[in-house]
């Protein structure tokens, strides 16, 4: 029965601010109990929204919001027992350290030998003993955040939410608290709903991963299966790398389809089952991309002409020219026995059938691309 | 070396940039308190006017009444002050000392003539001359007074400030419970200013919050409407709330028409106390709300979302996490209407009529009325005193660097 029950859904959730523009469309998430979603996706698709209506520090226009399977509607944010983390940390700065971590368990009155107790225990969490009677003001940003995640776990909540938690950090710390926050969130089992617009960030940390664009959800999946297998040629834009090539399909076969890119048919992968004659995107990673394959190595081939030619370390970077599209990359891994090509060289290029997928068309994804 | 030379002269003409500034405030600010306070001990009045009758007192024992000597040099140097136009002005202040004494000392050389010599006239003695003329010259304490009057160095106005005197055998203690005006007005002054900061504070609080959190167009809009009064004239804000308040004024009226008044019990609001508390807070509430909103404007809004994420009711997150972190903005507002307040003039003066008056009210009436100006500055000096007291007082429990102006 527990496991049946999501710690937390939202159900045809809508948010407006405005009355007219939807911030949030018709959201339908349900979030597993310990589980680590994170949702993702560019400024302004309506994330944080979802998240401060959680919090309780938004009403939705539209729908409720279940927590453990009762409506928290009609509940103020300070009965919601909810952790939160802000972004730029919204510590209380006339507060010591210890008086911050304290300041949840004094409002819920917990006695005062408890409070030094669980204080201690949640620094030692975040590796910050002795920092309790410090200033915020006095502490590093990485230090802050610390304190900022101790906060909002000081109280036991049995769900944390993070909102861009890392974004004032520098790159190389922001790395180090990710494994961290990755650490503290299997050390205690709570559930973590994560809001972030950096895709490393969501794969290194996440369990699922919501991908939002203008308010609603492209895809939720795990890490690997939006990696390997997006649906939507957002998604296979937004996570990783991918080259996208315009294509139209000229016949299906079961879950297969050849589709004419303008510089030759090629098969691949369809996706959503579509009908000969539709448009689509034909997604292919650049590390899946072969160069100079040998003859037969691959199901698909196509010619293209050498553009660039960067030398990264693990791989060389190609930048091709195929058909219209001038910013098709592929990767050639540092291994022995590697080729290499020039600029201005006339390559064949090759890819496995399953490693080329036809997606719905999206204008607004096809950069660098012009008509077939 | 000509490094270290041209350093110094670089630094000298710097220095030298400054001098106009440092004239400045030694125009406006050090001459006139210097001497102000200056006054308020130093009067050498009486000493220029009758420099031998108090050389001459100087060696009297201060019993009975000095010698003939003293009485003749007195009369001479009284009909030379009235040559010299002088007279009147010894004859006040020696007035100040002890009551009564100016007719005394006006009448004498006219008493005494145009043409009397250095002889005292029908071969008498000047101290039957003086006698005769008024009796009040037998008196010791008229010779006493006028020895004090003419000590160049006195505390007298100190005194007189915190309602002591001098008594005649030279001691001091407390005037007659009447004549106690000052230290009762001191205190006045004091819980007015208090009670005027306090209200400031109750008022601008929630203003200054509402222009903080009001939306962007309402926030300009608000602010502008604490800062026009602020550009307005003091004398016309000050009218308006005559026109508001007087016994056949705005307020009066609707309470009257909405018959929560009866037309003969129209409200006394105005040339009282209550006058001089209403004008006074209107007049001083921006200087609280501006370092408040400028504050307020500095708490992330994310704060108050934190604290009740953490599960703070709306009151908890006020008290314990907003309301702290406004107290510089307080401290600033609350000091700055304070002193304002303890020195204010022109409203209370409008509005305040007799029971509503403060003590700079009483400097000014002794500076232009009854040209007491020893006694002002001493009235002044005291103030200016309680004001630095207030000042050292704050900084040591709050902490003068933690105030926030803006």
């Amino acid at each position: 029965m527990e496991s049946a029950m999501p710690h937390v859904e939202y159900r045809n959730v809508q948010k407006s601010y405005d009355g007219r523009t939807l911030v949030v469309e018709d959201l339908n998430l349900g979030v597993n109990q310990g589980e680590f979603l994170t949702l993702l996706g560019p400024s302004g698709s309506g994330k944080t929204t979802c998240l401060m209506m959680l919090a309780g520090f938004e009403q939705p226009s539209a729908g409720e919001i279940l927590v453990n399977g009762a409506s928290v509607h009609d509940l103020p944010p300070d009965k919601r027992n909810i952790g939160v983390v802000f972004q730029n940390y919204a510590l209380f700065p006339h507060m010591t350290v210890g008086g911050n971590l304290a300041f949840p368990l004094e409002v819920r009155r917990t006695p005062a030998a408890e409070r030094v107790e669980r204080v201690g225990r949640a620094l030692r969490l975040v590796q910050l003993e002795g920092f309790e009677d410090r200033r915020p003001g006095q502490l590093s940003g990485g230090q802050q955040q610390r304190v900022a995640i101790a906060r909002a776990l000081v109280f036991e909540p049995e769900l944390v939410l993070m909102d861009e938690p890392l974004g004032a950090l520098d790159r190389r710390l922001r790395e180090e608290m990710q494994f961290e926050i990755r650490r503290i969130h299997q050390e205690l089992g709570v559930t973590v709903i994560y809001v972030t617009h950096d895709q490393q960030e969501a794969m290194v940390m996440s369990d699922r991963v919501a991908v939002f664009r203008d308010g609603r959800i492209e895809q939720i999946a795990s890490p690997e299966t939006l990696y390997e297998e997006p649906e939507r040629a957002f998604v296979a834009n937004f996570i990783g790398e991918n080259n996208l090539l315009r294509a139209c399909v000229t016949r299906t076969d079961g879950d297969i389809c050849d589709v004419d890119t303008g510089s030759g048919v090629v098969r691949a992968f369809d996706v959503q089952g579509c009908a000969v004659g539709d448009d689509v995107i034909l997604a292919i990673r650049p590390e899946r991309v072969g160069v100079q394959p040998d003859p037969g190595q691959y199901a698909n081939e196509l010619t293209a002409k050498a553009l660039d030619v960067v030398f990264i370390g693990d791989h060389l970077r190609v930048r091709l020219q195929v058909g219209n599209n001038d910013g098709f990359i592929a990767k050639i891994p540092n291994i022995v026995g590697h080729g290499t090509v020039l600029p201005g060289d006339d390559v064949r290029i090759g890819w496995a059938t399953l490693d080329g997928r036809a997606l719905p068309p999206d204008p607004s994804v096809l950069q660098g691309n012009t008509e077939p | 070396m000509p490094a270290i030379k041209e350093a110094r002269s670089s630094r000298l003409r710097a220095a030298g940039l400054t001098l106009p500034l440092i004239a400045f405030i030694a125009v406006t600010f050090i001459a006139p308190l210097g001497n102000l306070l200056t006054r308020s001990v130093y009067d050498a009045e009486v000493a220029d006017i009758l420099p031998e009758t108090l050389a001459a007192l100087a060696k009297w024992d201060g019993s009975g009444t000095p010698s003939e000597a003293t009485f003749a040099t007195m009369a001479s140097e009284l009909l030379r002050a009235r040559d010299e136009r002088t007279l009147g002005r010894a004859a006040t202040r020696i007035n100040r000392i002890q009551s009564g004494l100016r007719s005394v000392i006006v009448k004498t050389p006219r008493r005494l003539g145009r043409d009397v010599g250095t002889e005292p006239p029908n071969g008498g003695t000047w101290q039957d001359a003086l006698l005769a003329i008024d009796e009040d010259w037998g008196e010791t304490a008229t010779w006493l007074a006028i020895r004090e009057a003419g000590q160049r160095f006195t505390a007298r106005h100190f005194l007189n400030a915190v309602d002591l005197e001098t008594r005649a055998d030279g001691s001091s203690g407390a005037m007659p419970e009447t004549r106690r005006i000052y230290v009762p007005l001191y205190l006045r002054t004091l819980w007015v200013s208090i009670g005027v900061t306090l209200l400031c504070l109750v008022i601008g609080y929630p203003i200054a919050h509402a222009i903080v959190h009001a939306g962007p167009r309402w926030s300009t809009t608000l602010l502008v409407l604490v800062l026009v009064p602020f550009w307005t004239s003091l004398l016309v804000r000050t009218t308006a709330w005559i026109v508001l308040l007087q016994n056949q004024g705005v307020v009066n009226d609707i309470l009257v028409a909405l018959g929560i008044v009866a037309d003969d019990e129209r409200i006394a609001m105005i040339y009282n106390m209550t006058g001089t508390f209403v004008a006074m807070t209107h007049v001083l509430l921006p200087f609280m709300v501006l370092p408040l909103y400028s504050v307020m404007r500095s708490i992330p809004a994310r704060h108050m979302d934190a604290a009740a994420s953490l599960g703070a009711t709306p009151m908890q997150a006020f008290r314990r996490v907003y309301w702290p972190q406004t107290l510089p903005g307080v401290g600033a507002g609350a000091l700055l209407v304070f002193i304002l307040a303890i020195g204010y003039y022109i409203t209370p003066a409008l509005v305040g009529g007799q029971s509503g008056q403060l003590i700079s009210n009483m400097i000014a009436y002794h500076m232009q009325t009854s040209l007491n100006w020893g006694l002002a500055a001493a009235l002044a000096a005291i103030l200016l005193l309680a004001v630095i007291g207030l000042y050292v007082l704050y900084d040591r429990v709050v902490g003068i660097d933690r105030m926030r102006l803006g």
